[in-house]
């Protein structure tokens, strides 16, 4: 009944033992990714970037300003000098959440008065903004009492009177922030995907060696390959786009034509990726191994799930190695903040310097791997 | 090595001097030099391993040699392997077509490829398509081809642009014997046309019908010439040795016993007979040896030697 069981399992373990990649990919990623994402993953929000725009300056509203940072849900990152320059911040993705102090914020505690301190919050993040709404809140009513322990009469408002306002998603509709994330998630791992896949075949069924001894050049090959797949990629944008305006009720908020910019410059750098990949995998097997590797950041790195902030050092910066990270900004601030080009233009360069440093190495070797 | 006087009126195609090809620690090529002139069929034999497709990559262009030089249709292989790629055709042992496409697909492709123009392009095809006859077969996926179509299919997309020289890396293994006697008819159908050949091949019988032989051993060119000149060679029948074809029953004792007569230099079995060589005059002792020690004997004559006794004896002059 148990014939040959103890051959098989011995030639087995011989196949395992003499495949170094997979042997990597079975020993090493999985304790590597599981302490790098271990990290990563983490719910609960705190250090949400924020802005100030103090026009009190005097110690009182300090005093106040410590408060929230000293919540450790609040890291003050910028102090602005004007709301122009606060909502700037804000559409391009730079702080989350913004405090203003009005200019006689002291003058008025002092005299028994109530002041009004507005806080600004991005309500994309539903999670993020819920959690900014509470705790601004509770440090509204614990700075007020603090101040009323030492003065009578009791006002009838408050004297430290926090006035959240969500801007943006202002019904924080989970879907409207997931699903864009999701959308440059899944656009990074299909197009990659596909992209290599389509050059390893050639290794696979040998048809490059045919194609190397014609006077195809390394250009026309590469581009050649890449081209029908910008196309595949363009369709695909295009299709999950308006699944989720149709069918997740997912407005775009912002410009349309100025999203498709960025996209095909994310495109081009992913069928780079692909193109890469392509140099390192001898078979769709390898390729899909290697893929693995790249998928995993890029939907626990990214900012699509956890926030970046709250990551420590090294795996925020893993992060932002991850094309999708810089995408997946670009389509939050266009869709959910109606950002404009020059709010959004250095996460589309830095995307655009990074397709063309991955298309020079992956050319450099594709040539090695055919030569 | 040079070829015979007779020939030298037509151009050499292909013209290798001292090539070497290193990889690490391994000299895959070790300085080979040689000539192929005009419309020859030129055979490379040797073992698996031996540098045979090394030798063809670096021929090919896509392949930088590590030292020595090579000229082929009269480009430098080094400094213009681009004109070579326009100029040469090139046939793989594995089928390496798309066979998602269809066979008239491919051609296509690969007329477009190597840039014939759109107006000769269907007049280009037709041709190759008479020459190898796959007409019958336009719209079938080349997938799904016989092996022996397969390769005819590959011939005709190395055809497309005319070249003058065709590099052929082991165009018939793992075919069947019909359609490797069609494909070889084929070839020597275009060799008349004016098309030269550089075919690697294990097949001996293949080897008899290439017009020059080059026999690469250990990454070196050990013999070179004519299949008349190699069967010539002197360490392929030692001086005051005679080669010699022997029936017996029970070939593989009969061997043991052979190999112990010191007038006996070297036997090979093959499926039904034994070729020995054996010292001038020593025919007859040899069958009264094996009389005498219970053996049959049915035949023993004298034969000249075959290309295979050719490569036997080269290979073991060599690690000798």
């Amino acid at each position: 009944m148990f014939q040959g069981l103890g051959a098989i399992v011995y030639k087995e373990t011989r196949h395992i033992i003499r495949d170094p990649r997979s042997l990597f990919l079975m020993l090493v990623i999985p304790g590597l990714e599981l302490t790098i994402f271990g990290f990563a993953v983490n719910l609960d929000i705190k250090h949400i970037k924020t802005g100030v725009l103090n026009q009190d300056k005097k110690v009182e509203s300090r005093a106040l300003l410590d408060q929230f940072v000293n919540s450790g849900y609040f890291d003050i990152v910028e102090i602005y000098n004007s709301e122009d320059e606060i909502s700037t911040a804000m559409r391009r993705g730079d702080i989350k959440v913004a405090i203003i102090i009005p200019p006689n914020y002291t003058e008025r505690i002092s005299r028994g008065d109530s002041a009004n301190i507005q806080v600004l919050i991005d309500g994309s993040d539903s999670t993020v903004a819920m959690q900014a709404l509470n705790v601004s809140n509770a440090i509204g009513l614990r700075a007020s009492i603090k101040v009323m322990g030492s003065k009578l009469p009791i006002p009838s408002e408050l004297p430290v009177d926090i006035r959240p306002r969500v801007l943006f998603n202002q019904d924080m509709r989970t879907a409207n922030f997931m699903i864009p994330g999701l959308v440059g998630v899944i656009l990074q791992v299909v197009v990659m995907l596909l992209t290599s896949f389509a050059i390893v075949r050639e290794k696979e069924q040998r048809t490059l060696e045919q194609l190397v001894v014609t006077p195809v050049s390394r250009f026309g090959l590469m581009l050649g390959k890449l081209l029908p797949f910008l196309g595949v990629g363009i369709c695909e944008t295009t299709s999950v786009l308006l699944l989720m305006i149709f069918l997740f009720q997912v407005p775009i908020a912002g410009s349309v034509s100025l999203l498709a910019f960025f996209a095909l410059i994310f495109l081009f750098t992913t069928l780079g990726m692909g193109l890469l990949v392509s140099t390192f995998a001898q078979n769709q097997i390898q390729a899909l191994q290697i893929s693995f590797v790249i998928l995993l950041p890029s939907f626990l790195l990214s900012g699509f799930m956890f926030p970046q902030e709250t990551m420590p050092t090294i795996i925020y910066w893993i992060g932002q190695v991850v094309p999708a990270t810089y995408f997946i900004r670009i389509l939050r601030g266009i869709i959910l903040r109606d950002a404009g080009f020059w709010d959004l233009w250095h996460n589309g360069a830095i995307l655009a310097i990074m397709g063309v440093v991955i298309i020079i190495i992956a050319t450099f070797r594709f040539h090695k791997t055919i030569g | 090595m040079e070829q015979p006087p007779a020939f030298s009126h037509r151009d050499s195609v292909i013209v290798v001097s001292e090539l070497t090809k290193v990889f690490g620690n391994l000299v895959a090529v070790d300085r080979v030099s040689f000539t192929v002139k005009e419309r020859d069929i030129f055979g490379l034999l040797g073992p698996n391993g031996s540098g045979k497709t090394t030798l063809i990559r670096m021929l090919c262009g896509i392949l930088n040699p590590t030292s020595g030089n090579a000229s082929v249709l009269g480009y430098d292989v080094l400094r213009e392997s681009e004109e070579i790629k326009r100029s040469i055709g090139y046939m793989s042992q594995q089928f390496s077509l798309y066979s998602d496409l269809t066979v008239i697909e491919n051609l296509n492709f690969y007329a477009k490829v190597y840039g014939i123009p759109k107006k000769e392009r269907k007049g280009k095809l037709e041709e190759v398509i008479e020459i190898v006859g796959i007409k019958p077969y336009l719209n079938q996926m080349s997938g799904s081809l016989s092996g022996g179509w397969k390769q005819r299919l590959a011939l005709a997309c190395a055809l497309v642009h005319s070249p003058k020289l065709l590099f052929l890396d082991e165009p018939t293994a793992g075919i069947d014997p019909v359609a490797r006697r069609d494909l070889w008819n084929l070839l020597f159908e275009l060799s008349a046309r004016g098309t030269t050949f550089f075919v690697t091949t294990h097949y001996m019988d293949e080897a008899e019908r290439c017009s020059h032989l080059g026999y690469i051993y250990f990454s070196k060119l050990i013999a070179c010439g004519t299949p008349e000149e190699l069967k010539r060679i002197p360490n392929v029948t030692p001086e005051g040795f005679r080669r010699h074809e022997l029936r017996v029953e029970r070939l593989t004792e009969a061997m043991k016993e052979l190999l112990k007569l010191d007038f006996v230099g070297d036997a090979t079995m093959f499926s039904d007979v034994i070729h020995v060589l054996i010292k001038e005059g020593y025919a007859e002792e040899v069958k009264i040896y094996l009389v005498r020690n219970g053996f049959n004997v049915y035949d023993l004559r004298e034969i000249p030697p075959t290309l295979e006794d050719v490569f036997v004896s080269l290979t073991r002059s060599f690690k000798g």
